[in-house]
């Protein structure tokens, strides 16, 4: 009863304040689904500059960003919004699997220890999401429980979710598996590495919001 | 040794959600596997993540965690309506959660109507399949 009346008072103050004030608009997803890669994309569209570092290594964002007052444009219709990239958040970080790309045993400790602390802040940001971007690799398996774990947050919290389907310029990607794993979601499949498919993108996001 | 310990519902659904985050932690750092009957609600979930990330060291590396549901993909109206029946008369004890050590467990591969755990070959090899 408690978490219904909970629920009931976000979806009312949030919609009784959208109207005035920016719409947080969050990235979220598993480590290396290309959510930064897709914020840069965003933010080179828009405002013509780059919004974080992106990398092969896991957990490269460890820290919440923020990119304020991005206004995209679809078919005559606008939206406004503060783009917020989220470390990739997962079940598990062993900083072994840092060494193997070189690190020292101290550096990959530190790193290891700044990803646990990113995944923590990364669920704690959800209650502050307006709406969101679940960015899934289509190459992966999309039945991993971080993505049903997100997205049924995200719903149990109202909070509106487009799924993008990352990576679809790979020979493995498979968007209609997510499309069969989130039947009850609509799934946009690009390339935020090559801007592919981004018209669709930007209209279902201008829809969604 | 490995264990797969089986939780039915009725020892945890007297718990509170910190407690049985708790619980179940306490039993996965022992290096057990979990077959939990029912699943945790979706913040528990999250919870349990964010619990997890918070005693993550040099040792305890993090879970594997996977829920199986009967019907998943099935999405007519008649199974969605009859699932629906069921969640109102089960609440959460339907279906299944695995949870095990991430040091044991590489990975959980989900079908959806099957779960396979893989194991880390250094410790045993071997392909479990439910």
């Amino acid at each position: 009863m408690i978490e219904i009346l909970k629920r009931f008072f976000n979806t009312f103050f949030r919609s009784l304040f959208k109207g005035k004030k920016q719409v947080k608009l969050g990235l979220y997803g598993p480590p290396n689904g290309g959510k930064t890669t897709l914020a840069n994309r965003i933010c080179q569209d828009w405002l013509g500059e780059d919004m974080g570092k992106v990398s092969p290594i896991a957990h490269e964002t460890r820290e919440i960003q923020i990119k304020e007052q991005i206004t995209i444009k679809s078919k005559g219709k606008e939206l406004s919004f503060n783009l917020v990239d989220t470390p990739g958040i997962a079940t598990k970080v062993d900083y072994e699997d840092f060494l193997k790309h070189g690190m020292q045993e101290g550096e990959a400790k530190q790193r290891a220890k700044e990803a646990t602390k990113g995944i923590i802040d990364s669920i704690k940001w959800l209650d502050d999401m307006d709406t969101v971007i679940v960015v899934i690799d289509a190459t992966k398996d999309p039945f991993s429980q971080v993505n049903i774990t997100i997205i049924g947050n995200l719903q149990a919290r109202n909070i509106p979710v487009l799924i993008v389907a990352n990576k679809i310029d790979l020979k493995r990607a498979d968007k209609k598996k997510i499309e069969a794993a989130f039947p009850q979601y609509k799934v946009v499949g690009i390339s935020a590495k090559y801007g592919t498919n981004f018209d669709e993108f930007y209209d279902e996001l201008i829809k969604m919001a | 040794m490995l264990t797969l310990q089986f939780i039915p519902y009725s020892q945890i659904s007297s718990l509170g959600p910190e407690e049985r985050i708790k619980k179940i932690l306490s039993l996965v750092k022992q290096e057990k596997i979990i077959l939990l009957e029912g699943r945790l609600k979706q913040q528990e979930e999250a919870d349990l993540i964010q619990k997890t990330m918070e005693d993550i060291d040099s040792k305890f590396t993090g879970i594997e965690l996977s829920v199986i549901e009967p019907d998943e993909k099935d999405t007519s109206v008649y199974n969605r309506a009859r699932k629906f029946l069921a969640k109102v008369l089960l609440g959460d004890r339907q279906g299944f959660t695995v949870v095990g050590p991430a040091n044991i467990i590489k990975e959980i591969k989900k079908d959806p109507e099957k779960i396979q755990l893989l194991m880390k070959e250094t410790k045993t090899g071997s392909k479990k399949k439910k």
